[in-house]
C-alpha cells in the first residue's frame, strides 16, 4: 500500500565531547565547487537484535546518498585503519586523519520485532570533534531507507549549511513502449528511485502529475473520457476524482497553490487556451488570462502571491509573471529562443524552465526578474524541470532522438553540476518532487 | 521502405482509434481491407462512397500544418472542402477532430497547439456548412505521433489535424 507504517523519532544525545566547536568542515554549494569532501561511512554497529547485514544496508543508502549530490567521495571500508566497533567508544581522529577522512559518520543500529532504531555522530575529523549533537532515529523497519535519508539529511545540511532532501518522494510519468504507441501510468517513487508505487493503470494517456505541497495530492491530466481533464487524486488511498469538467473544452497542466486549496490549470475553448484558478474544495472557478494567445505550464511562486506562466502573446512562447488572481502580467524573458514550462523554486530565489533555441532543448534557471539566465543542461530534447524540496537540485525528463527515442529522468545542480540519470524500472517524464517528508 | 512506412502509417492510425473510441470509425470500417475489394461497390469499405473508409482515404481524413502554425494550407482546405460535402451528403456521422504537434515543443505548449490546429478545421468545416454540433476537437499535442523518426519528414506527418467519424449507419 501507499501508506507504510512509520513512526520516526529524532531525538539528540548527549555530545560526545564535552565541547563541540564548530570546525572548518565545509561546503559551499554556490561556489561552483569542487573537489568532492572525502567522508567515510563505516557500516552501523549491530546492537541489540540488529542481527544480518542492516548496518551496511543502512550505511550504502546514506553513503548513496551522499555521493549521489557530487559534493562527497567516499572513502572505501578497504582503506580504514580502525574500525568502529562500538558506538561509545572514542574515535581515533589520527587513523580517520591518516587516510584523509575529513568527515566520519558513525552509527550503531538496534532492531527490535518490526522496530529499528538508529544512532549516529557526525565527526569533524580534523578538527578532532564532534560536529552537532548524536541523534537517535527510530521507526518500522519496512521505513528503513527513510531512516537512512534522514541521516544523510542531517550529515549534508550540517555540512553545507542547506537543507536536505533525501528523504522525499518524486511522483512522475512512468513510460514503455515506442514513441506512436507509448504506454504511460503515474508512478511515485523515493528520490532515488526506490519504493516505486503505480498509481493508475495505462489504459489512458496521463501527464504530468504534480504535487501538492504537503505530498499528500496528486493533480494530473488523463485521457479517460477521450479528452483532457484534470483529476486530483489522494496518495494513501489512491482515490481520485475529476476536478474540471466542462463540457467541451480540455483542462491540462494543473498545479496547487502553496495553500493546497487553490489549483491553477489550463483550460481550452475552441482554439484559445488560458489560465484558470479553482478552488478544490467548492469547484468554483474563476478565468486569470484572456488573450487569443496560448497561456499554459502556471506555477506559484512560494508565498502564494504571483503565478510565472508561459504565453506566446508576443509571438513566441516567453514566460510572464502575474498577481495571483490575474491581472497585468510582466514578460520576464528575453533571451534567444523559446521559453516554457516554468516552475518556481521553492526557496523564492529562481525560475526553472525549458528553453527552445536552434534546435536544441535546455533546462535553465533565471532570477525571478529574469536576470542572470544560466542553462544547466542541453540535448535533443530535456523539459518539464521539478526542484528538490531544498531549491539546489532540479529534476527532469530527457528524451532522446529517433525511433527508438525514450524518455528518461535526471538531476543536475543548480549549478550546472553533477547531471545523472535517475534509475526507474521504466522510462519516466514529468517529474514532480514533492516535500521533505516528516 | 516506403511500403513499410506507409502500412505503419496505418497501422498505427488503427490502433490509435482502438483505443480511444473503437465505435467512431463508424460502420464497417474495421477489419475491412479495402485494396481487396476493388471490384464492386462494397457496403462499408473503401469503394462505397458513404463509408467511413471512403471518407478517410479517398476524401482524405487529415490536414497538415507548418511548423508551430496553424493556418490552413490551401491543400488542407482543399482537403477540408472534400470533408465538408461529405459531411453534409452522410448526415448521419458526426467526427471529433483530433489535433497534433510533433515533438519539438513542450508538452503542454503543444497540447495548446493541436487545439488551434483541430479548431481550425472545425470551424472551416462549419464555415463550409457543417453544423457545428456535429463537430468535437481534442488535441493529443505530442503524445500520439503517427512517425516515430526525429526528422522533418515525420514531423511534417504528424502536425495534423485529422478527422475521425462517428456515429453512421450503425450507430
Amino acid at each position: 500500500m501507499i501508506v507504510r507504517a512509520l513512526f520516526l523519532m529524532l531525538m539528540c544525545l548527549a555530545p560526545a565531547w564535552a565541547a563541540a566547536q564548530s570546525g572548518p568542515l565545509r561546503i559551499e554549494i554556490t561556489e561552483g565547487v569542487i573537489e568532492p569532501l572525502p567522508v567515510a561511512i563505516p557500516d552501523l554497529v549491530p546492537e541489540g537484535g540488529a542481527t544480518g547485514d542492516w548496518g551496511q544496508r543502512i550505511a550504502r543508502v546514506v553513503a548513496e546518498d551522499l555521493t549521489g549530490t557530487g559534493l562527497f567521495r567516499e572513502i572505501p571500508s578497504s582503506a580504514f585503519i580502525s574500525q568502529v566497533s562500538s558506538f561509545a567508544a572514542p574515535v581515533q581522529y589520527a587513523d580517520w586523519k591518516a587516510i584523509n577522512a575529513q568527515a566520519l559518520v558513525a552509527g550503531a543500529v538496534s532492531v527490535n520485532g518490526d522496530q529499528i532504531s538508529v544512532k549516529f555522530r557526525l565527526y569533524d575529523v580534523f578538527s578532532g570533534a564532534e560536529l552537532g549533537e548524536g541523534l537517535q532515529l527510530a521507526g518500522t523497519t519496512d521505513a528503513w531507507r527513510r531512516i537512512a535519508h534522514k541521516m544523510a539529511d542531517v550529515v549534508y545540511s550540517r555540512i553545507t549549511g542547506e537543507t536536505g532532501y533525501f528523504d522525499s518522494r518524486v511522483v512522475f510519468v512512468s513510460e514503455t513502449g515506442p514513441k506512436d504507441s507509448r504506454r504511460k501510468r503515474l508512478a511515485v517513487m523515493d528520490y532515488d528511485g526506490a519504493n516505486i508505487q503505480y498509481l493508475t493503470g495505462s489504459e489512458d494517456i496521463v501527464l504530468a502529475p504534480r504535487f501538492s505541497g504537503t505530498g499528500d495530492r496528486v493533480l494530473y491530466t488523463s485521457y479517460e473520457t477521450g479528452f483532457p481533464r484534470i483529476y486530483v487524486l489522494d496518495v494513501g488511498s489512491v482515490q481520485r476524482r475529476v476536478l474540471e469538467s466542462q463540457p467541451g473544452t480540455m483542462s491540462f497542466a494543473p498545479r496547487f497553490a502553496p495553500n493546497g486549496q487553490t489549483v491553477v490549470y489550463s483550460l481550452t475553448q475552441g482554439a484559445n487556451t488560458d489560465i484558470w484558478a479553482m478552488n478544490v474544495g467548492s469547484g468554483q472557478s474563476q478565468r486569470l488570462t484572456s488573450t487569443p494567445a496560448i497561456e499554459t505550464a502556471p506555477s506559484f511562486s512560494p508565498d502564494g502571491s504571483q503565478i510565472v506562466f508561459e504565453s506566446d502573446r508576443s509571438g513566441t512562447q516567453q514566460l510572464y509573471v502575474m498577481p495571483a488572481g490575474g491581472g497585468e502580467a510582466r514578460r520576464i524573458s528575453f533571451g534567444e529562443g523559446r521559453y516554457g514550462t516554468p516552475v518556481w523554486s521553492p526557496r523564492g530565489d529562481l525560475i526553472a524552465f525549458t528553453k527552445q533555441s536552434k534546435g536544441r532543448f535546455h533546462i535553465g534557471v533565471m532570477r525571478t526578474d529574469g536576470s542572470e539566465e544560466r542553462l544547466l543542461t542541453a540535448s535533443f530534447l530535456d523539459e518539464g524541470p521539478t526542484w528538490a524540496p531544498n531549491g539546489r537540485v532540479i529534476m527532469f525528463a530527457r528524451e532522446t532522438q529517433g525511433a527508438a527515442g525514450r524518455s528518461t529522468l535526471y538531476s543536475v545542480d543548480i549549478t550546472g553540476r553533477n547531471l545523472r540519470p535517475v534509475r526507474t524500472p521504466e522510462g519516466g517524464s514529468d517529474p514532480s518532487w514533492g516535500p521533505l517528508q516528516r | 521502405m516506403k511500403l513499410k512506412s506507409s502500412i505503419l502509417m496505418i497501422c498505427a492510425a488503427v490502433s490509435l482509434a482502438a483505443c480511444t473510441d473503437p465505435a467512431r470509425f463508424g460502420g464497417g470500417a474495421d477489419g475491412t481491407d479495402p485494396l481487396a475489394n476493388s471490384g464492386g461497390v462494397v457496403p462499408g469499405s473503401a469503394s462505397d462512397p458513404a463509408s467511413p473508409a471512403y471518407f478517410q482515404q479517398a476524401v482524405g481524413d487529415r490536414v497538415l500544418f507548418a511548423v508551430d502554425q496553424s493556418t490552413l494550407t490551401p491543400e488542407g482546405r482543399a482537403t477540408l472542402d472534400g470533408q465538408a460535402v461529405w459531411l453534409l451528403q452522410n448526415a448521419d456521422f458526426t467526427a471529433v477532430i483530433e489535433g497534433h504537434a510533433d515533438e519539438q515543443g513542450t508538452r503542454e505548449y503543444n497540447l495548446a497547439l493541436g487545439a488551434r490546429r483541430a479548431d481550425a478545421a472545425r470551424a472551416y468545416l462549419v464555415s463550409q456548412g457543417v453544423q457545428p454540433g456535429r463537430l468535437q476537437v481534442v488535441s493529443f499535442g505530442k503524445e500520439r505521433p503517427i512517425e516515430v523518426c526525429s526528422e522533418e519528414a515525420c514531423y511534417a506527418k504528424n502536425r495534423r489535424a485529422v478527422t475521425v467519424l462517428a456515429g453512421g449507419l450503425t450507430s
